[in-house]
């Protein structure tokens, strides 16, 4: 048997001290911290906390068509340092992904400018164009290398053609990724419909434009008896329809973000238009039922829903600004914080950044056993970062933690046993 | 009284000492409009630049004259002049202004914020003229001091009834928080399609029928119905809105004795209210129009004078209790 081409020496794993053996790329094994071996490269991790690549199932990467905002290499270095090995990039691009030859573009970019990974996994647009009048070639799609389908930030307002999109997405064995949102109730809306959006004077979308057509999707899922993953949850209405969706055995699957864990309608006081995002930031009670979701699995994954901009554009009057959160930077301390609160244990880390979104998605999962993809990151948790337009490896500096301290910081990530970075001074 | 404030963009940045002393200075200035010779020099060399985004003949006009009458040289810059035109990008808007420097730009916007916008970018005053559906100050304190004029500064015991589109009425917001600031109880009456969202925790009465709604109040303020609501799905039709939500004499007969009745302007007469009602005895429309200049003379004169206060830093101080301010800069040219 050859030996171990890295060994990742001195990382906690469940609270134990533990070296991570990687072999051509898999997990060899987790072996005792000090267990001689004079092969391979070592790699010293501080006791930095061991965990696996996580993975991203819902971001915006701008590439092709809106690089000032962001661009494939932009973005994908924003999701190595937050340690992301895996994204998954929405199709709201321009020309839209809904012909091979943009998820092949944007595939080659992704191996052009990161050949070791992160790794992009393109969502193909669910109807031509995302207009929502036909749909997409999704065969094409999925031979190109499509992961999932999703008419995401443009939702698909006819039932019907709604209905006839997952049939013909189950037939390649994908799944559709549905943004909720009832386009008439939220038309014109820059916030929560809600006590600030009344004082604010402000339009606001109500939480039954995401709830409604979280109804719809779960009726028709049940229906068809064909699964369905919702993006971005936001409000209390809509856990509840999915705790009742799959306490009915109905297959629906649902994410949220940090930020609707952390942050209500509050945060756009004083038109802060970084706080502007869709769904809206809703209220206290939103966020106590988000949390109590993720941690029972009624929600079952975490994705940023990264939506860099460019300055200018968030530098105006809150109706004009657009919606969008630059996510991958932070979403790691962010979602430590929740950890530190009592919300979220480590575990639930793993489970709602890795083994889900993998299990969803069908992408290869690293649970540290014999085999595995040898993707993983060293996280130091007592590390804090103030966020400033500098360090934020995104191009869009478009969030509302501008000026925080948050905790946590990755200081080693590797993908396929291969070192991206690896910052020993900052363990 | 040091004025505090750099920038006048809502009712709650005010104490209600603060909206008296405005009232009482706009009783000294409102003595000038009686003048054969309405000017006085106080405001000489300062400008003030009206940029109005959004179009309002009667509020642009109204703080033109309090600026002339002051003796400040005012500027327009309409939305549709060519390089600070609506559509161009806000920020842009701001550093054009900031490189003209005026002392103050009084500024009307069809977006809420926008004026906290420019507030946060302007080393000048910025006072809202009016913001989307958030805010319109100055119209509430030119409102608050119609009534003052007729009532006193003291509002407890008196109760206000705001009617018609609360939800897309910057009037509305604005008045509510200025009357509560001053004691007075306040309604608001509108079919629900025209309420604002969380309007439970503002600190009014909410009725949707008319006639209960004018039970016992001391002033109704009736607003201006946007004729594109029905459009917008909101009402059936103007006529059933006039007949339900149109304030009527039969409505005034269960209000108290001397009711006072007020109008932002400008009046859909026979839609938010009676066409007579407007011009009968206790119809305040007119008197608000008045008081809209000699509230915008105290306006300009507070936050134009400010700098200089705050380097004297003596002399006129403190005196906010005094209902006579002895201010040099008052003299007659
Ligand atoms: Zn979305």
């Amino acid at each position: 048997m050859p030996g171990p081409d890295l060994i990742v020496r001195n990382v906690l794993w469940q609270d134990e001290l533990v070296s991570l053996w990687i072999e051509q790329g898999v997990v060899r094994r987790l072996a005792p911290p000090d267990e001689p071996c004079s092969e391979g490269e070592q790699l010293h991790g501080g006791g930095a906390l061991l965990l696996p690549g996580l993975i991203d199932a819902h971001v915006h990467l701008r590439e092709p068509g809106f690089e000032y905002k962001e661009d494939i290499a932009s973005g994908l270095e924003a999701a190595a340092r937050g340690g992301f090995s895996a994204v998954l990039a929405m199709a709201n691009t321009r020309p839209v992904n809904d012909s091979a030859a943009v998820t092949s573009f944007m595939r080659d970019r992704a191996a052009a400018t990161h050949p070791l990974g992160p790794r992009l996994h393109p969502v193909g647009a669910l109807t031509k164009g995302l207009v929502g009048q036909e749909l997409a070639p999704l065969a094409e799609l999925a031979e190109a290398g499509c992961v999932a389908f999703s008419n995401d930030g443009l939702p698909v307002a006819s039932p019907d053609l709604f209905r006839r999109a997952m049939e013909y997405a189950s037939d390649l064995g994908l799944v559709v990724i549905d943004h909720c949102e009832d386009p008439v109730l939220a038309e014109g809306a820059s916030m929560n419909e809600g006590r600030i959006s009344g004082l604010l004077g402000l339009k606001g979308q109500p939480v039954v434009a995401e709830s409604m057509q979280v109804a719809r999707d779960i009726l028709l899922a049940e229906y068809l008896d064909l699964p369905i993953h919702l993006a971005h949850i936001s409000c209390r209405q809509s856990v509840e329809l999915i705790r009742w969706a799959k306490a009915r055995g109905v297959r629906v699957s649902a994410e949220t973000c940090p930020h609707y864990l952390l942050w209500t309608e509050e945060m756009v006081q004083g038109y802060n238009t970084l706080a502007k995002v869709n769904p809206p930031l809703r209220t206290d009670d939103d966020v106590l039922a988000l949390r109590q979701a993720v941690r029972e699995g009624v929600i079952d994954i975490l994705v940023t829903d990264h939506a860099p901009h460019a300055d200018h554009e968030k530098e105006v009057p809150m109706d004009e600004a657009p919606n969008g959160i630059s996510g991958l930077d932070t979403a790691l301390s962010l979602s430590w914080k929740l950890v530190r609160e009592g919300v979220l244990s480590p575990q639930d880390l793993c489970a709602l950044w890795s083994a889900r979104p993998g299990a969803l998605f069908s992408l290869p999962v690293n649970r540290f056993q014999p085999g595995d993809p040898a993707d993983f990151i060293l996280f130091n948790p007592d590390l804090e970062w103030t966020v400033t337009p500098e360090t934020l490896r995104s191009k869009g500096k478009n969030t509302p933690c501008l000026g925080q301290t948050l905790p946590g910081r990755v200081v080693a990530h590797g993908i396929a046993g291969k070192i991206l970075f690896h910052n020993v001074d900052a363990s | 009284m040091l004025w505090p404030h750099k920038d006048l963009l809502c009712i709650t940045q005010l104490t209600a000492a603060e909206i008296l002393y405005v009232f009482r200075m706009a009783r000294r200035f409102a003595e000038i409009n009686t003048r054969p010779v309405k000017k006085v020099p106080t405001l000489k060399g300062k400008s003030v630049i009206l940029f109005f985004v959004e179009p309002s003949t009667r509020t642009k006009t109204s703080f033109d004259i309090a600026g002339k009458r002051l003796s400040a040289d005012t500027y327009s810059l309409a939305a549709s002049s060519s390089s600070l035109r609506k559509g161009e990008n806000l920020k842009d808007s701001a550093l054009t202004l900031q490189a003209m420097h005026p002392d103050a730009l009084v500024l009307r916007h069809h977006q809420s914020g926008a004026s906290e916008f420019l507030a946060r970018r302007l080393s000048c005053s910025v006072i809202n003229a009016g913001d989307g559906w958030h805010a319109h100050p100055t119209q509430a304190l030119l409102d608050g001091f119609t009534l003052s004029e007729v009532w006193g500064d003291d509002m407890a015991g008196k109760t206000v009834l705001i009617v018609g589109d609360i939800a897309h009425s910057r009037v509305a917001r604005s008045d509510v928080l200025l009357f509560t600031a001053l004691g007075a109880q306040v309604r608001i009456c509108a079919p629900r399609t025209l309420l604002p969202a969380g309007v439970r925790q503002w600190p009014v009465e909410v009725f949707s029928d008319l006639t209960e709604a004018c039970k016992g109040v001391d002033a109704v303020v009736c607003l201006r119905l946007q004729l594109e609501r029905q459009k917008a799905g909101l009402l059936p039709d103007l006529r059933e809105y006039a007949r339900t939500y149109g304030l009527g004499a039969r409505h005034l007969s269960k209000a108290n004795p001397g009711v006072l009745v007020m109008h932002p302007g400008p009046m859909n007469r026979g839609v938010e209210i009676d066409a007579a009602l407007a011009d009968a005895e206790n119809s305040l429309i007119l008197d608000q129009v008045s008081a809209g200049v000699a509230t915008r003379m105290a306006l300009l004169f507070l936050f134009l004078t400010r700098k200089d206060a705050t380097d004297q830093g003596d002399a006129r101080g403190d005196q906010v209790e005094s209902p006579q301010p002895q201010s040099p800069s008052l003299q007659e040219d």
